[in-house]
């Protein structure tokens, strides 16, 4: 299928979701689709660098946390400015705050790039499980950083208060949804076209052998280090729009282990080398917890994710996509 | 003479404290097929990875076509026209044959700015490539599914298919059948025909005294005889070297 029609039948498949979402739906089925679609985005993420690369990234919760907290930041320099005295410079101010949710999701996407950037500098001469620590070294020291950011509200946490309604899509929630929804639509294009690109075999054979990539041409520091952009862009978009979701930022929500953990298992469930692999991990997990949470207690979730990422490693390490191919070849083969 | 397409000049390498590569020379003209051989463990590959940027070496240079290529990485010098085989060989395990072919296509061939290979044009290349090394059926194969003596052959197919200027085949025929030996020996020298200068080493000694229009021997890390084939081994020190092993 060519890009285009792919990217139509995603838009397709989108708008039809969002009008079953508010036909039969209420407020909180968009809450609990907006998690979901926020994991297809981390998971999708993830695995560009994860899957495609075979860079383990233990640091996800990092790169969404630096987009959420450049969402308050800029928020919280629009309060300001609403207290300023009047003047030329103020007169401008206003016209540029309160920035738009879209151009804050695209803010967050630059800054989380930027890091991934720098720490791909740092860190990725490192191999395997090395790399994997560092990461893990990374998002501790984002979340040291912010926690002693007072201006960002610090270990007390920053409130943004949205809108209730929002013109033509309602509820604030609904026009959150179609936000990440777009950052669906964004991430799977994304992944897709590396898939079928010559970034797409340069990626591969940095999974299966760097020297013999090397060997036959392939520049490997750079290609890890945009797809370490990649990924933390767009972890940063999916966590731009999280302040507005949650109404309160704290590190203690940004830097939950469940991002960290469902970024990693959720690719792995569902298959790290094509993109239809995160795509249903996450959904299948996503929604396992959304129903866990209402069902069980929210506190299930991890152990059903953990439990699941145990079981999937042992018996299926190529996920569900791996499942599904291993039945096609046996049933073609008798 | 003009100068020579590679210079390896007083080229050194440590493991640790054990000298694997002791002031290494070797120059190769443009053109030319060259024998390297030498006892296990003497230095061959060491010296194929030095000058291909796999290792550093920590003292010397090496010259390629007239520039210093030390500080290059192995990409880099790929680009430049230094192609290897590794000897054991590395394919891209989760692509198929004939993608490993492609890669260096991609990002070699495709690279030097030249004609720039795309769509029906990547696939009969790949399909050229593999007849080279007769496996052309196996082109939609996953590299567990083949032998090992394939994969060796997969691992020339791939270094040739950057378009080299020069050629190093570590070990491509361990291991094959008498008559595969003289189908990739016959190959070497048709590729040296079309202009590929190539170093081949091997320890099957009719095909290096086929191939070779000139040996050179490593022994413990050191070159002891460089010259004629049919000179050097009956040359006293390396048959001592070979003896004494
Ligand atoms: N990465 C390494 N670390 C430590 N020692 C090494 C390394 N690579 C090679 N050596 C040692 O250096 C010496 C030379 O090895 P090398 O592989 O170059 O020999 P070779 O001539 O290619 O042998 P063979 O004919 O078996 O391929 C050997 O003693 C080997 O054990
Ligand atoms: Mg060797």
């Amino acid at each position: 299928m060519r890009t285009p029609l792919f990217i139509i039948c995603e838009v397709v498949v989108a708008t039809v979701l969002y009008l079953l979402f508010r036909h039969y739906g209420n407020d909180y089925f968009f809450f609990a689709g907006y998690t979901v679609l926020q994991f297809v985005v981390m998971a999708t993420a993830w695995n560009i660098l994860g899957g495609y690369c075979g860079y383990v990234n233990f640091g996800s919760a990092g790169f969404f946390a630096i987009g959420a907290y450049s969402s308050v930041f800029f928020y919280t320099v629009g309060q300001n400015v609403q207290d300023m005295d009047p003047g030329f410079l103020t007169s401008v101010l206003h016209v540029i705050f309160p920035i738009p949710v879209p151009i804050l999701i695209v803010f967050g996407g630059a800054f989380a790039g930027l890091v991934g950037l720098g720490t791909g500098y740092l860190t990725l001469r490192l191999r395997g499980v090395f790399f994997a620590i560092a990461t893990l070294a990374l998002a501790v020291v984002i979340e040291t950083l912010i926690v002693n950011w007072e201006y960002v509200g610090g270990s007390r946490g920053a409130y943004i208060i949205p809108p209730n309604t929002v013109p033509v899509f309602g509820p604030y929630i609904q026009y959150l949804f179609v936000l990440m929804l777009v950052m669906v639509i964004v991430g799977l294009t994304a992944a897709r076209l590396i898939e079928r690109s010559r970034l797409g075999y340069g990626f591969a054979t940095i999974r299966d052998d760097e020297l013999a990539a090397e060997a036959s041409g392939v520049p490997t520091l750079k290609l890890k280090l945009i797809a370490t952009v990649l990924s933390g862009a767009l972890m940063g978009m999916a966590g731009s729009t999280f302040p507005f979701y949650l109404g309160f930022t704290e590190p203690g929500s940004v830097f939950d282990l469940s991002y960290a953990v469902n970024s990693i298992a959720m690719p792995m469930i569902g298959g790290t080398t094509s993109w239809v692999g995160p795509l249903i991990g996450a959904i299948l997990l996503g929604t396992m917890q959304q129903v866990a949470t209402v069902t069980i207690s929210s506190v299930a979730n991890l152990l059903i994710v953990g439990l699941m990422l145990i079981g999937f490693v042992i018996v299926a390490p190529n996920g569900i996509v791996g499942l599904w191919q291993d039945w096609i070849a046996k049933r073609s083969k008798s | 003479m003009s100068a020579p397409l590679l210079h390896v000049d007083q080229v050194g390498k440590r493991f640790g404290g054990f000298v694997a590569l002791d002031s290494v020379n070797l120059d190769v003209a443009e053109g030319e097929r060259v024998g390297l051989i030498g006892p296990n463990g003497s230095g061959k590959s060491t010296l194929v990875n030095c000058i291909c940027g796999t290792l550093r070496n920590e003292t010397g240079d090496v010259i390629f076509a007239g520039q210093n290529i030390n500080t290059l990485n192995t990409h880099e010098r790929t680009h430049r026209g230094l192609a290897r085989s590794f000897q054991l060989p590395r394919p891209f395990m989760s692509l198929s044959v004939a993608e490993n072919i492609r890669v260096p296509l991609l990002y070699t061939v495709n690279a030097r700015g030249g004609h720039h290979l795309h769509g029906s044009e990547l696939d009969d290349r790949c399909v050229e490539l593999l007849k080279l090394v007769a496996l052309d059926k196996k082109a939609n194969k996953l590299p567990r599914d083949l032998t090992q003596v394939e994969m060796r052959k997969l691992e020339l197919a791939r270094a040739v298919a950057a378009e080299p200027k020069l050629l190093i085949a570590d070990e491509s025929m361990a291991g094959l059948s008498h008559s595969e030996v003289e189908d990739i020996v016959a190959l070497l020298i048709r590729l040296n025909q079309r202009g590929i200068t190539i170093i081949m080493i091997e320890h099957i000694m009719s095909a290096v005294m086929t191939f070779s229009q000139r040996l050179v021997v490593l022994v413990s890390g050191k070159k002891i005889a460089d010259g004629k084939p049919d000179e050097v081994i009956k040359d006293q020190e390396v048959v001592g070297a070979y003896l004494g092993q």
